[in-house]
This record gives structure tokens, sequence and C-alpha cells, in this order.
């Protein structure tokens, strides 16, 4: 138990009497990359506001260090800013050395190939470079956890896989704690360690699947798809559980 | 190390996909193109009002060379800029002071509910009032004064730019604000870094509707008050009073140019900078 980066104990989490997490028993080890997956309505992104520490849970504990680094499914990056001056404005926040900004803050664009865009602003870069500067400012934070809601959703499946293997090599390198929240089966196995099945309306955990398939990984490999197979199945009955009631 | 192909791979789709800018046109280029619509479109109008003239449309009508001359006539008297002087002084201090008091409402108005609830919609209804019923209203408490000019701006104003302010702060989407607390920014922080910035093209657009009330207003106020308050509203009243059309159309032609050039020369300008900044202005939205 000491072990986890992250610790939700019999964590629920209720609005307006409307259960929407229930009994989260999830325990992430320093390192581990975590895939939560779910149908809508299960509570998915309020698990990761729990983590972040933007809302606090009715019952359970908690437990994350320091504060945990978030990207979003929008890359809510500040658009009068350069990409550069969104990286550098994170590191103030963060706390760093003034002295030190400048220089992070262009050695961070680099780590995502995004030297060049420095100075531009964020409506002069597209939906991949404004994730990648997401990213960026996110690794600014020097937090070893790193939670993501559904990141790479409103991207094509082009620049998903380049940034699935950038996020995997950032990740092998940086040895980042990652709960990454998605509903994309596919992407889910292609990335994680280990998948968590919620299910819906409360939110509980379902089930949970080891992945071990080596890195690096192919969304097209054939031990990537039969697993998702796996996993969808379960997924539909979760779906299907629900027209019953 | 990320492998040579993945680099070669990211940086061609970010080339093909990341927004073209346009080479920036070099400036006597630039000036020519931004001020050729508004000279056409005065072009346009000084020829349909010379063509109703001449085709007789009404027999009060002057040419725009009758106005020219009125004008050219008074700027000779010495009367023309004392005039322009007064009025334009009024509205710069009444705009200042609304624009301290506004900015400063409108802010209060997002930050406290209650008072948004309740002082909200008195200013809602305030801005419906034109300038033409607030100076009765001046007049009376204050007497026929500068200072019933200035609380007619200010009335007028106030709740003007403090409304566009309200709604320039809720505006601002909630994820910045989400993303500038994961990120640790304290409340004042946050104010400077992220609200603040996130708001200015609304403020913007708030203090140039102050203006545009701030500019016509004491412009009424001369016109309505019986003292001989001096400006370019008296200069309208005098004309008004000998029949004089022609004078009056100066007036007029002085109140639209002025108008339009603070419009043009200040607002526009800062409003295209804030914009652009954003990639909101119209000639960073088409590629």
């Amino acid at each position: 138990m000491t072990s986890a980066e992250v610790h939700l104990e019999q964590v629920s989490k209720v609005y307006d009497d409307s259960p929407v997490l229930q009994n989260i028993d999830l325990h992430l080890a320093p390192g581990e990359f975590t895939c939560l997956l779910g149908a809508s309505g299960c509570g998915k992104s309020t698990l990761l506001n729990l983590v972040a520490g933007l809302e606090l849970p009715t019952h359970g504990t908690v437990l994350a260090p320091g504060r945990p680094a978030l990207m979003f499914q929008d890359h809510a990056l500040l658009p009068w800013l350069t990409a550069g001056r969104n990286v550098e404005l994170a590191l103030r926040f963060a706390g760093v050395d003034r002295s030190a900004w400048r220089t992070r803050a262009a050695e961070l664009p680099r780590m995502v190939h995004l030297s060049e865009a420095y100075d531009k602003r964020i409506h002069q870069l597209s939906g991949g470079m404004r994730q990648r500067v997401a990213l960026a400012r996110a690794l600014a934070q020097e937090s070893k956890v790193l939670l993501m809601d559904e990141p790479f959703a409103a991207l094509d499946a082009i620049t998903r896989d380049l940034l699935h293997g950038e996020l995997t090599r950032i990740w092998e390198e940086r040895k980042l704690t990652v709960l990454f929240v998605t509903h994309n089966v596919r992407e889910a196995v292609r990335l994680g360690g280990r998948v968590i099945l919620l299910s819906s309306r409360p939110g509980r955990i379902a089930r949970s699947w080891e992945v071990d398939i080596p890195h690096p990984r192919r969304i097209e490999d054939a031990d990537v798809t039969t697993l998702t197979r796996e996993i969808t199945a379960s997924l539909h009955q979760e779906i299907i559980r629900h027209a019953c009631t | 190390m990320p492998a040579p192909e993945s680099t070669a791979f990211a940086a061609g789709l970010d080339t093909l996909e990341a927004q073209q800018v346009p080479a920036a046109r070099r400036w006597p280029r630039r000036t020519a193109a931004q001020a050729a619509p508004p000279l056409l479109a005065v072009t346009l109008v000084l020829a349909l009002w010379q063509a109703a003239y001449l085709l007789g449309f009404s027999d009060t009508l002057p040419a725009p060379a009758e106005v020219a001359d009125d004008l050219g006539a008074a700027w000779r008297a010495g009367t023309l800029l004392p005039a322009l002087g007064h009025s334009l002084a009024r509205c710069l201090f009444g705009f200042m002071a609304s624009a301290v008091i506004g900015i400063l409402l409108g802010l209060l108005l997002a930050r406290i509910g209650p008072l948004r609830t309740t002082v909200g919609p008195v200013l809602g209804a305030l801005q419906s009032l034109p300038a033409a019923a607030l100076v009765p209203v001046a007049v009376i408490a204050l007497g026929e004064s500068e200072s019933a000019v200035y609380a007619v701006v200010l009335l007028g104003a106030v709740p003007s730019i403090a409304v566009g302010i309200l709604s320039a702060v809720r505006q601002i989407p909630p994820q910045l604000l989400r993303a500038a607390r994961t990120m640790g920014a304290t409340g004042r922080a946050t104010a400077t870094h992220i609200l603040l910035p996130a708001a200015l093209p609304g403020c913007v657009v708030a203090l140039k509707q102050g203006w545009t009330f701030g500019w016509r207003a004491p412009m009424t106020a001369e016109l309505i008050t019986s003292t001989q308050l001096p400006g370019i509203g008296r200069m309208l009243d005098e004309g008004r009073n000998q029949h004089d059309f022609s004078l009056v159309l100066a007036a007029v032609v002085l109140i639209l140019a002025l108008g339009t050039a603070i419009d043009v020369g200040v607002f526009g300008p800062l409003e295209r900078r804030v914009l652009s900044h954003r990639g909101l202005a119209p000639d960073t939205m088409s590629a």
C-alpha cells in the first residue's frame, strides 16, 4: 500500500444524491502506466479530478504526491501566449527559479519535437502540436504523476498514432506514473501496462487486465488486436447491462 | 532519444497541418489596403450627396462644398478648434472616469454574486436609456453645468462598460481556470496571468462601447441644455436656431469624422492586436 504512488481507498463521489463513483480501490505503482476505460457516465473524469485535487471525495481517501500534472482533451493552452511562454508560465507556477525558465522552457518543447514552435502562437499550431505543447507544459510541473483526460480523442488517426509513440517514449524516459482516461479500447491496450474497466452509474471497477505486450507496440499488432477484442466484449457487456435495468 | 524516422515523421506532419501564415505586406501597401475601403465609402456618400443636391431632392439641402465652406469659415474665425476641444475634453474626461468606475464595478459584479443579481438588472435598465432622457434628470439634479454633462456621460457609459466587463469575465473558458489550478496558480497569479488576459478582448469591446456612448452623450447635453456650453453640440444648436442647414451638417460631419477617427485610429488597432494574438482576427482565421 505504501509503495503506491497514487492511492485511492474506498473512494465514493456523490453529486446531488446521485452516486457517480462507488467504493473505488486503486493503487498505482511508481512508473506504472494505467488506462481507465468505460462508457459515458462511468465517472472517469471525476476520478481524475479527485486524483488531481480539483474535487474532494464524498467518502474514502485519495493520496497523491504533491500536485499531479493534468492534461485535458481540449489542450487548455493560453491563446495569448506563444508555445514557449505557455511552458514558461507552468514553470513559474511550479516555483522554478526565474533564471532557469528560458532554458527549461526551451528544453521541454525539444523533448516533444517542438523547438521550432517555441515562438509560435497556439492558433498557428495544428491539433497534434497543441497537445504536444500541453504535454510539455504538464512535464514542466516536474510531477511524477501525469493524469491525462482523453488527451488525443479529438485528433486524427495518424497524429494520434504519432503521439502514442511520443508519450510512450517520454513515459519510459521519465519513469512517470500515468493515469490515462480514454473511451478508446485500442488506445488503452496500445499504451497501458494495465487497463481498468469502470462500470457506469455509479462508476465501479468492473474488471482489470494486465497488458504483457512488450513495447514498442503498434496499434495494428496482433496481440493488441486480440486483447482489444476481449476488453471490447466486456465493455459491451457493461453497456448491455444498462439496457436491462 | 527518439528515432530519427519518428522525428522526421513528426516534422512532416507538423508542416502539413500547421497553419500557414501569409507573409506580412509592407507597410505602404498594408496602409493603402486598410485605408481604401473607408475612403471609397466617404467618396460614395459625397457623390450621392452631390447628386441629391444637383437633382434638387430638397430645397434646403446644401452642396457638400457649402458645408466645407462653413467649416473653413469657422476655422478662420477661430471658433472650430475651441468647440472641438471643449467637446473632446468632456468626452475624454467623462470616458476616463467611466472606464475606471466601470471596470471596477464590472469586476466586483463578476466576483460577488448577490451584487450581480441586485445591481446587474439596474445597470441593464440604465443601458437602455438614451442620453436625451438622462439630460433632464442630470440638469434638475445638478443644475445646468459641466457637472450635469459629466453625470450624463457617467450614467450612460459606466453601465455599458461594467456590463461588458462582467460578460467578458464570465466568458472565460472554465478549462483555463482548471488548468491554472492544476499548475498551482494562486488567486493573484490566476487573476494576473489567466483572468485578465483571457477577458481582455471583451474588455476592449466594453471600453469601445463606453467610448461610443461617451462621445455621443456630451453632444446631446450641449444641445439640450439651455446654458451656453461651448462645443460641437452648441454649433448644432446654433445651426438649428438659425435654420442654417449647412452649419448643422458641418457639425454632423465633424462629429462623424472625429468619432470615426478615434474608432479607426485607437480602438480598431487595439482590437485587431488583441484578437490577432488569440487567432481571432479575421486575417488570422482564413488560413
